[in-house]
């Protein structure tokens, strides 16, 4: 069953009068529920916008986008809870915390949906636990490292129970260690059964995902699972984006006249493979 | 030179003091300050040094970060004291020059000074033994009765927290702002203090760029966390009026009937 169903998407900015730029332009997608989706994409090319649609941020200019079957665009009340479902973790972990105290930031969103105050404690508790915070609930977030706030703020949505996170590069502002923890929690969550949107530029991460979709001035370039999609590593260099270090290498052995697997998109599969 | 200010810090602590209801501890605060003007003799003094000084004893905050905070106004407090001492008539005591202090300057001018350090020793020791959170938290509450009348009382709440969360933010910010000037050849050291007041608009001016910037990025996160106001939200530790509280607040009673009957009997 899909969560997000995207149905000739377009959204317009307005740059000037007169002056509209069309960042998403007629995009119809459908993700399944509890999949791992990456959205992969040049500055520019409608992955934020995209993103922010499916979060009811943006309201579609034309077409149409449902989140577990509530319309983005339909009434106020419908609003609330297409966010509800579908959380959004955005890029800089300081401009998304909002309380002066990790476990007051994670209590935000519970606290937004009317929760008894009990219960608002055990949901602190629990997300806090799943982004391996707990011990820092008393913290104040400017005293944290960026990867440690940025799993503040996942926590955060966390609490508010979503069946869907769309990541809006999460990773962008890290340093690799902040980067791999961050990556980490994303994989658990999804294990645990929520669906992943990740919007990024680092291929690594996105070939751990179900699914890749390359998108390039407002349009799907690509979508297919990563094995599908690094096959066309030509047309994804084309694009001025890089791809996995795996498939290089292997796509620059192959035109030394190595026969190597199109489907080897991973360094330690590339090892096992060449070392056999 | 910010860190020097302890109006308005936090001392992190367990005690009977810390753990007071906010909204108890604010209407305390204000008695005590009303209460201080009520205040003539040496009687009267002496009660209110006394409750502070047990309220310091029971807080568990020490003596020297209370009086850091009172270094700040310092000044304020030499010329105040300067003032009454030598504006006042009366009985002369001492003829300097054209200065005169009489009995009754001396006087009033040791309890102006008094009244002054009182008033800010009182209401810093709300701000050290309340978490900024707790604070605001209970300045909404308080402020609650008042919304019929258009008071917006969890916003003006929100905006303070959303203030007090992101000063360490902007500094940093200021901090990272400064560097890059500097390190484009900037200046913010030498020259007359007109001139330094205009080398800070680079600084400034980038810094409110950002905070615009800070301000939209957070909105958005907000929004998409089902933020819509205060109406039909819940808190994650709601305030609860305990036996403790009670005890306070029946001991800040007695302190003002004191206070009144002092004055009553001496005035």
């Amino acid at each position: 069953m899909s969560i997000i169903e995207i149905e000739n998407l377009v959204y317009e900015y307005k740059r000037d009068e007169d002056d509209l730029v069309r960042a998403i332009d007629n995009v119809s997608i459908e993700i399944e529920e509890g999949s791992f989706t990456a959205i992969i994409g040049k500055n520019g090319s409608g992955k934020s916008t995209l993103a922010k649609n499916i979060n009811a941020l943006l309201i579609p200019d034309s077409g149409t986008v449902y989140v577990d079957g509530f319309n983005t665009a339909a009434d106020e009340a419908g609003l609330w809870e297409v966010r509800q479902r579908a959380g959004m973790v955005f890029q800089n972990p300081d401009n998304q915390l909002v309380a002066a105290i990790v476990e007051d930031d994670v209590a935000f969103g519970p606290e937004n949906l009317g929760v008894p105050s009990e219960a608002i404690d055990e949901r602190v508790r629990e997300a806090l636990t799943a982004v391996d915070m707990y011990e820092y609930r008393k913290k104040a977030p400017h005293m944290l490292s960026g990867g440690q706030k940025q799993r503040v703020a996942i926590a955060g949505v966390v609490a508010m129970r979503p069946k869907c996170i769309v990541f809006d590069e999460p990773t962008a502002m890290l340093d690799p260690h902040g980067r791999d923890e961050v990556m980490d929690i994303m994989k658990r969550l999804h294990d645990d059964g929520i669906t992943v949107v990740l919007i990024t530029h680092f291929m690594e991460e996105a070939a751990d995902a179900d699914r890749i979709i390359i998108m390039n001035e407002g349009k799907i370039e690509l979508d297919g699972t990563p094995e599908e999609v690094f096959r066309h590593a030509d047309r994804i260099r084309a694009l001025n984006l890089s791809v996995p270090i795996a498939v290089e290498l292997g796509d620059r052995l192959r035109k030394r006249g190595r026969e190597i697997p199109g489907d080897i998109i991973r360094m330690e599969e590339l090892v096992t493979y060449l070392c056999q | 030179m910010i860190r020097d200010i302890t109006i308005g810090q936090y001392y992190p602590g367990e005690s009977w003091v810390h753990k007071l209801d906010p909204r108890l501890k604010i209407i305390v605060t204000l008695i005590f300050i009303i209460s201080l003007f009520f205040i003539r003799d040496f009687v009267g003094y002496s009660i209110a040094v006394a409750a502070v000084w047990i309220t310091i004893g029971i807080s568990k905050v020490p003596l020297r970060f209370i009086l850091r905070g009172l270094k700040a106004i310092f000044m304020i407090i030499i010329f105040t004291f300067a003032l009454n001492m030598f504006m006042t008539g009366g009985t002369v005591l001492v003829k300097i020059g054209f200065l005169t202090v009489t009995y009754e300057g001396l006087y009033r001018a040791f309890f102006m000074a008094l009244r002054l350090v009182l008033l800010i020793i009182g209401s810093s020791l709300l701000t050290l033994t309340t978490k900024p959170v707790k604070l605001t938290d209970g300045i909404e509450r308080l402020l609650n009765p008042f919304k019929r009348i258009g008071l917006p009382a969890h916003e003006l709440a929100m905006m303070m927290t959303i203030a007090l969360r992101f000063i360490p933010t902007l500094l940093e910010e200021t901090d990272k702002i400064m560097k890059a000037q500097m390190a484009r050849g900037a200046d913010f050291e030498s020259g007359s203090i007109f001139k330094r007041a205009k080398n800070m608009i680079p600084i400034l001016v980038p810094l409110f760029i950002s905070a615009f910037r800070i301000a939209q990025e957070l909105a958005m996160a907000m929004e998409a966390r089902c933020y819509r106001g205060g109406e039909g939200r819940t808190k994650l530790h709601e305030l609860k009026f305990k036996k403790r509280d009670l005890a306070a607040a029946i001991l800040t009673c007695l302190f003002l009937a004191l206070i009144i009957v002092v004055r009553l009997k001496g005035g």
